[in-house]
């Protein structure tokens, strides 16, 4: 069935989503025809479909678009070229030798060879189980993404009286979102003492209709039978143990989670590929390649990303690299720089840099590990060289930062490189 | 005096504005601040988005956004303004929806395709 002309793709695109559809553009304006984007649900554009609010595409587009909007454009894009894509599709697996393992109603069981892949799952939402809330297990408590799912998709209200656990971005859009349907959203908790949400989401979704946060707060009693009645919530000491004596019971009839997202991955570890424990993806270089030759990742698969704007970016770099990688035309200049975390750094992607492969600069997102309110300076050395020293006014561990490198700067760099933030100068 | 936090970049500056004088902005680190916050205080702008009902589609629900911002003390009445509408598929990308929201002379426009 395989490795016959027909059954052999240039490019395979796993996943439909942001990430997905600009890797599949972008390979297709590089020059690759024979390209099969495969999505699992009914129509593509992923998250992007349910995330009806504005504020996409600020960077990309310089205009403030709706998801589907958003997705919208990246869907015509792909429309005008040849791009296939296979919907209500799953892919089981993807093996070292590129042959791609899927499912479908109207196809059966399929095997197809890409010349190259690129893996776009995105992410998950982190559930009830995966932070260990204590008390029963009614009906009631929901992920933020579906709750959205449920009342912009579905058409249908997910609760009356909301508490909302987790500061994400998604938590906060559906604090706005249930409070303009007609829900009381009573409160929003999180566990740290800063949140990890846009501040303009903070500003438009919270303070706008006087919902409180309650920071280094969180909820450790779900009661309900059949379905929530109420939740207590605690104080937190600087050990996030609770402090006794600071419960708070709330009358809610739903919880709303938004705990954080993992990149969703199981693809990428059958098929042996090297893993990041930081960024819970794979480990990739600068054009997005991972260290199974000719498949790539991009998009929140490789990192949970704050902006599609640069979901979208990822996924332009990925498609290149596949377009060149089938093309041949890479450089083969084998030097590869290693990128390492310094202080107060979480991780960086890429992790590996080949300056041969690079074109004239390239892009290093990371994130902090803490909170700077004060001015302070991204250092990026290399052994005793300080190749770049950034300032900036302001950093928190809720907005990636990205720099750029230069073929010039890379061009004498033999050791790893370092990225890690000093305190500003006192003035 | 009211105090509010500028969401034009990351940083979030506190922002100070004082009514009685002439909307006068402090707190702020720049310029975009100080737009922002006399503007916030006078007359706080809102796009408002939601969903209306789709009828003869496998899509139940069509999402929607005012084509301008609308002031923010109106976004519950606009809402109000959706709340009775059936749309019948196909519904074009920027088909208005609902015109004139609460004469506000922003239109509700589909932000989707539906077919």
């Amino acid at each position: 069935m395989s490795g016959s002309a027909e059954n052999t793709y240039d490019l395979i695109v796993v996943g439909a989503g942001p990430a997905g559809l600009a890797a599949a553009v972008e390979a297709w304006n590089k020059g690759l025809k024979k390209i099969l984007i495969i999505e699992r649900a009914k129509e593509a554009g992923g998250i992007l479909v349910q995330c009806i609010h504005n504020g996409f595409g600020l960077h990309y587009f310089k205009e403030e678009l709706t998801g589907p909007e958003y997705a919208g454009r990246f869907i015509e894009m792909a429309k005008k070229t040849g791009i296939e894509i296979k919907l209500d599709t799953m892919v089981l697996d993807v093996t070292p030798d590129r042959k791609v393992h899927m499912i479908n109603t109207k196809d059966g069981y399929q095997i197809l060879e890409g010349k190259s892949i690129i893996l776009a799952m995105g992410c998950r939402e982190r559930t009830r189980g995966a932070i260990g809330i204590p008390g029963t297990r009614p009906a009631g408590v929901y992920t933020a993404g579906t709750a959205q799912r449920l009342l912009n998709i579905e058409g249908y209200m997910p609760g009356k009286r909301v508490l909302i656990l987790g500061s994400g971005d998604i938590g906060l859009i559906m604090a706005r979102r249930l409070t303009l349907e007609g829900a009381k959203v009573l409160a929003c908790v999180e566990l740290l003492p800063f949140s990890g949400g846009l501040t303009r989401n903070i500003v438009q979704c919270l303070h706008d209709f006087d919902i409180p946060l309650y920071l280094s707060h969180t909820i450790t009693e779900i009661k309900g039978d059949r379905r929530v009645t109420g939740a207590v919530v605690m104080k937190l000491d600087e050990h996030r143990k609770p402090v006794p004596g600071t419960e708070m019971e709330f009358d809610c009839d739903t919880i709303l989670l938004s705990v954080g997202l993992i990149p969703e991955n199981e693809l990428t570890k059958k098929a042996g590929i090297k893993m990041d424990m930081r960024t819970k993806g794979a480990i990739v270089y600068e054009d997005r390649e991972t260290s199974l030759p000719g498949v790539f990742a991009c998009g929140n698969a490789v990192h949970v990303h704050d902006l599609v704007d640069f979901v979208t970016e990822e996924g332009q770099l990925a498609g290149a690299g596949a377009a060149a990688y089938v093309q041949g035309t890479e450089n083969t200049d084998s030097k590869v720089i290693e990128l390492e975390n310094g202080n107060d750094v979480g991780y960086t992607v890429p992790q590996h840099i080949r300056p041969g492969k690079m074109g004239d600069m390239t892009g290093v997102y990371f994130r902090v590990r803490s909170v700077h309110k004060e001015p302070c300076f991204i250092s990026i050395k290399s052994g005793s060289t300080e190749i770049a020293r950034l300032k900036r006014d302001h950093m928190a561990p809720g907005e990636m930062e990205r720099i750029n490198l230069t073929k010039d700067q890379l061009k004498n760099i033999t050791e790893k490189i370092t990225i890690s933030i000093e305190a500003g100068d006192a003035k | 005096m009211k105090n509010l936090i500028c969401i034009c970049c990351p940083k979030g500056c506190h922002l100070t504005v004082d009514e009685n004088n002439d909307f006068a902005v402090t707190g702020n680190t720049c310029k975009r601040g100080e737009t922002y916050g006399k503007q916030e205080v006078k007359d706080p702008q809102r796009i408002v988005t939601s969903t209306v009902a789709v009828s003869g589609s496998t899509y139940v629900r069509c999402p929607v956004k005012t084509d301008k911002t609308i002031s923010k003390g109106l976004m519950f009445e606009a809402m109000k303004s959706l709340n009775h509408i059936v749309i019948p598929a196909p519904v074009k990308l920027g088909q208005i929806i609902v015109q004139n929201v609460c004469n506000t002379g922003a239109n509700f426009i589909a932000t989707r395709e539906i077919k």
